[in-house]
């Protein structure tokens, strides 16, 4: 059901459902691409929206439902029919060759030829030039694309979509990397793509961006469609709340523990980067937690958050600096066993890429970090592999039909709680989380956020790291910010306010006004 | 029973384990000298050397790497011991002479094999040297050592101890197969048993979470080296005592013959997925392969054309059967 009163449906994606093993990432859902205008899609993390566009762009094509194309049904085996026909995407990461010159990255593919079947260079710089002019994009076709910062990248991808006679661009998060002047430059071109007539999807989490760019909003949830409508006269409030389609009510409420000692002290940690020697990517930490407490850890992107547990964990013990003390002990920690032997235990923000071994079984992944555990007479014993990993599986209620189970294999919410059984395994009393809930469904955030309540019961110190402020909020006896590789700020259970916390956040050069600040805050 | 036949149908080994029996059948049929019990042993002489080679080439491949230098370690180590058995060593300064028994150039040959496997060790893991580079440049520094060690010349004449390694019987079973037997056992024991067998395969699936689940990737990388270099040592005994002497290009492409076995043998060349019992297998399938294209009197020429094919012809069957099952 289009927006009624819309002559120019573009794209029509009706009843489309996809599944993935063990998670239904979409289900039935609706979907519009109108000329002219911007049809921007929300959702949480793990609400469908990149499966979706995903779709739309032909990277998946094993799907249910129908696609029609000004009219007429199609159905895109793989990417570049999808852009034959016009549809084209443009990731968030950008897919350009960084050694390649813009113009080269433009015709990629599809090079111009001369009458000898070589490559026709001037054509090609040529041709380049006028779509980077009707960009007022300030760039010689023939500069490599490394020498580009990630904003003008981005117009290179815009100009590669446009070369092709894009009618439908897609764009996931196009300004998450965006500075401030390059978003409104961006903005500009999105409004002269629509006088064009070019149909817009744009992704986005920022809801005054919505405000700005958006003709329509469609919202999903858990895969499903939740509504399409249009943008104007339409509240953030209420977008918000279609999004997140809960009350406040069932929400995980915290559990207060009595502090006990100080488990984990840091004194003036420093990390150097990596690739500037003499410039810190952390400075100066300092900051204790103690036995039955949860320190939650907020900052934005690129803050250092990831970073800080890595460096505690022993990860860049070369270019790390600081006293630390655990239980009052002063300790060296080289490398991840150090850390282990110490008590620590992290749990990776990006569990695919470092907490798991996806070709490995359930139980193989459990007993990982403690196979010391699991020896008979100095050989490993897989019984003891397999009565573990079954208590895991009751106890956190995973779901899974075996314990031979390949990680690989396990929904996000899942693979999650298996990180955590192969980290509880070690018996830590220092548990650091980095994003403990990204990507995984609410259910199982709540099984999650119990289960740190419950640690914290039992007299775990945790310190916890999360972008997302209620997660924060909710979880933590005391916040602190990260910015810029610096603590900004201390925020005991009763001051906490996601105004004040989100300040605290913000980098103080800035430019960021107190309205948006506003609007950050509605959106959370 | 529809069930165990499932299990059983999805073991990664029961499609190389098919194609050797289909080949074994065939040969059988089409060469009557095949099944006989003095080319069976024959086979197993041969195979016997690519197949501890590739038991240390399973392991590398296993965490995401390659050696190849494994033919020229087989190389010098092999001239060393021969050397030493022969001649001694003469010290010039000191004025020293130092004779070696069968045992002292067994060893010696071994600590060349892990010094040189050591080396790629150090430059994948301290100097974070591709493996593929590293293990290249030994290539090249080894079969050097070896021309230097030998001036060029095969060194022969070893005595019977030697020739017995080679050649000898124990129990109606040749010696040389009951080496590569010894090796194969251990080391599947080795890796379905030990701490250090499952983090090879923990880093071969995930190198940044082996790292911190608290792994100490570069010891086990070192160590993985090391042992290839050792088994290829072994094999150069093998290889020194058959012939009763040493050959200065002995084993130059035996990397590929190792490779090629751990590959047919269903190891996934970015690691973490594979055993040593394919690898058995698929060294079992290039034996009888060689073997039987000589029986039948087929030119060398179309020898390695039609190995080359089977090789490519058993990565291809394994990817896409396994695409489909997905």
């Amino acid at each position: 059901m289009p927006v009624e009163n819309h002559p120019n449906v573009l794209l029509e994606a009706v009843g489309i459902t996809k599944q993935f093993p063990g998670v239904l990432a979409l289900n039935r859902v609706d979907f519009h691409v109108y000329a002219g205008a911007v049809n921007a899609i929300v959702g949480e993390n793990g609400a469908g929206k990149s499966t979706l566009m995903n779709i739309l762009s032909g990277v998946y094509s094993d799907y249910e439902g129908s696609i029609r194309l000004k009219g007429n049904a199609v159905t895109f085996r793989n990417v570049s029919e999808a852009q034959q026909a016009g549809v084209v995407m443009i990731h968030q990461e950008l897919n350009l060759i960084p050694y390649m010159t813009v113009a080269e990255n433009i015709f990629l593919g599809r090079e111009p030829l001369d009458a000898a079947g070589l490559v026709d260079w001037k054509r090609m710089n040529r041709e380049a030039a006028t779509l980077l002019e009707r960009l007022k994009f300030e760039a010689l076709p023939s500069t490599p694309v490394i020498d580009l910062r990630v904003g003008q990248q981005q117009l290179v991808e815009i100009a590669k979509a446009l070369s092709r006679d894009a009618c439908v661009l897609i764009m996931d998060e196009p300004t998450s990397s965006l500075s401030e002047k390059e978003t409104h430059v961006l903005f500009d071109l999105i409004r002269s793509l629509k006088t064009d007539g070019v149909g817009i999807v744009y992704i986005t989490h920022k809801m005054d961006e919505l405000r700005q760019l958006a003709d329509y909003v469609t919202i999903l949830r858990d895969g499903q469609f939740i509504t399409e409508s249009k943008m104007n006269g339409l509240s953030i409030n209420t977008i918000v709340n279609s999004m997140v389609g809960r009350d406040t009510n069932d929400f995980f409420v915290k559990t207060n523990h009595e502090k006990g000692t100080i488990r984990l002290s840091v004194n003036h940690l420093m990390l150097e980067d990596e690739s500037h020697p003499g410039k810190c990517l952390l400075k100066d930490i300092m900051f204790e937690v103690s036995a039955s407490e949860v320190l939650g850890i907020y900052g934005l992107m690129g803050a250092g958050r990831t970073e800080l547990l890595e460096t505690l964990f022993g990860v860049h013990s070369k270019r790390t600096h600081a006293t630390i003390l655990i239980n009052g002990r002063n300790v060296i920690i080289r490398h991840p066993k150090d850390a282990i032997d110490c008590g620590l235990a992290l749990i990776p923000e990006d569990r695919k890429r470092d907490g798991l071994v996806l070709g490995m079984s359930m139980e193989q992944n459990i007993s990982l970090a403690s196979l010391w555990q699991f020896l008979k007479n100095g050989l490993l014993n897989p019984r003891k592999e397999k009565t573990e990993t079954d208590a895991y599986r009751d106890k956190l209620s995973i779901k899974s039909y075996s314990c031979k189970q390949l990680a690989g294999q396990l929904s996000g919410g899942n693979q999650q709680k298996v990180v955590l059984s192969k980290w509880l395994q070690t018996h830590p009393s220092i548990l650091l989380l980095d994003e403990p809930t990204r990507g995984i469904d609410i259910s199982a955030k709540n099984d999650i956020y119990k289960l740190i309540d419950e640690l914290a019961g039992k007299g775990m110190a945790i310190v916890v790291v999360s972008s997302e402020l209620p997660e924060i909020m909710a979880v933590s006896d005391r916040i602190l910010t990260l910015c810029n590789g610096s603590i900004t700020g201390a925020f005991q259970r009763d001051e906490f306010t996601e105004e004040a916390i989100l300040k605290a956040a913000l980098p103080k050069s800035s430019e960021i006004s107190c309205s948006s600040v506003q609007q950050k805050i509605s959106m959370l | 029973m529809n069930r165990l036949l499932k299990q059983f149908s999805s073991q990664p080994i029961l499609k190389p384990l098919i194609a050797l029996l289909l080949m074994v059948f065939a040969m059988t049929f089409l060469s009557g000298n095949f099944a006989t019990s003095d080319n069976f042993f024959n086979v197993m002489r041969q195979v016997s050397v690519n197949l501890c080679i590739s038991v240390g080439m399973t392991l590398v491949i296993l965490t995401g790497g390659i050696d190849l230098s494994v033919g020229s370690v087989l190389a010098l180590s092999g001239a060393v011991a021969a050397g030493l058995m022969k001649n001694g060593l003469a010290l010039e300064g000191p004025d020293l002479f130092v004779g070696f028994t069968f045992w002292g150039c067994v060893l010696a040959a071994l600590l060349i094999g892990a010094l040189l496997g050591a080396f790629n060790g150090l430059m994948i893991t301290r100097f974070k040297l591709p493996p593929f580079v590293a293990t290249l440049g030994m290539l090249t520094i080894a079969r050097g050592l070896t021309m230097l060690y030998t001036n060029g010349f095969p060194i022969t004449g070893l005595g019977k101890s030697v020739s017995f390694l080679g050649t000898g019987w124990f129990a109606g079973v040749p010696m040389p197969v009951w080496i590569a037997v010894l090796v194969v056992v251990f080391f599947a024991f080795y890796m379905k048993k030990t701490r250090t067998g499952r983090y090879i395969y923990a880093i071969g699936g995930n190198e940044k979470a082996s790292l911190l689940s608290g792994i100490n990737v570069s010891k086990v990388l070192l160590l993985v080296y090391t042992l290839s270099g050792v088994l290829s040592a072994v094999a150069g005994l093998l290889v020194t005592a058959r012939l009763d002497s040493a050959q200065p290009n002995a084993g130059s492409g035996y990397e590929l013959d190792a490779i090629a076995a751990v590959v047919i043998g269903g190891t996934s060349m970015s690691g973490g997925k594979g055993s040593i019992a394919g690898t058995v297998v698929g060294a079992l399938i290039i034996g009888v392969l060689n073997n039987g294209l000589v029986l039948l009197d087929v030119s060398p020429f179309w020898q390695q054309v039609i190995k080359g094919f089977v090789i490519i012809g058993a990565v291809v069957l394994d990817k896409y059967s396994s695409k489909k099952s997905l």
